[in-house]
């Protein structure tokens, strides 16, 4: 199972090891993980709270371990976000590509990535002591997905080319 | 035209509601008639899917744009732009 949208949190290294299993070929491995960022700096203690588009989030995460799988030659993919109630510096997500090499390994990696920065469905909610707010998109992930050539659908500029 | 319609994250706390089932008057051909009849609620549909503010939309739990067709029993999602990961 290539990809996971879990409440528990992950062992990088069991992971891995997974991973690897079977597949003595791989010469590369090349994880990222993602952990919650203390947003306010000022000591003052915050939540994450994660929500997501059930059913359609674990197919859009498939999608794009099909897409990285068709740019390059992958041995395996593995995907796993959490959602919930997250602390801060607690892990968020996890990306994990085996390949022969590392030049595939890295490059696929931060591929997935960046997808999944714009098109999994997944958005952040932060309470702290100041209250609670929705976090907003950032345009670097946009831009940052448009360096692999990959067009976001839906970006509110269609509705005036659209209508 | 029977659809399901789902709201999430500010979107769903600004409309109050996480999802519902409607008949749509007419045939809505794509997203963006959808939009229309949403629209026409007035009050807090009009307002938080006003032109201009950025959402995005799935057809059957798949990315779509506003001209993505409609069918019957089609699962139109709105939402505001993703921030997982």
């Amino acid at each position: 199972m290539p990809v996971r949208v879990q409440y528990a949190d992950f062992d990088l290294s069991t992971e891995l090891a997974a991973l690897r299993a079977g597949h003595p070929d791989t010469g590369a491995t090349v994880a990222f993980v993602g952990t919650v960022r203390e947003m306010n700096g000022g000591g003052a203690v915050s939540l994450l709270e994660l929500e997501h588009y059930p059913g359609m989030t674990e197919s859009a995460l498939a999608d794009i371990v099909s897409q990285a799988r068709s740019r390059w030659a992958l041995i395996d993919v593995l995907v796993v976000h959490r959602i919930g109630p997250l602390q801060a510096s607690e892990q968020i997500v996890l990306v994990a590509v085996a390949a022969r090499h590392r030049g595939e390994a890295f490059a696929a990696c931060e591929f997935i990535m960046d997808y999944l920065k714009t098109r999994a469905p997944f958005w952040k909610k932060e309470s702290s002591a100041e209250g609670t707010h929705w976090v907003d998109a950032r345009e670097a992930d946009e831009a940052a997905l448009a360096r692999w050539g990959v067009e976001e659908p839906g970006r509110q500029r269609d509705m005036h080319t659209l209508t | 035209m029977q659809l399901t319609l789902r709201y999430f994250a500010s979107l769903r706390e600004a409309l109050g509601l996480s999802h519902e089932q409607i008949t749509a008057a007419g045939t809505p051909a794509n997203v963006h008639d959808v939009l229309v009849l949403l629209r026409q609620r007035g009050g807090a549909w009009a307002e938080t899917l006003a032109d201009g503010n950025a959402f995005r939309v799935a057809v059957d739990q798949r990315m779509g744009t506003l001209a993505s067709p409609v069918h019957p029993g089609a699962e139109v999602a709105f939402f505001p732009p993703v921030t997982g990961g």
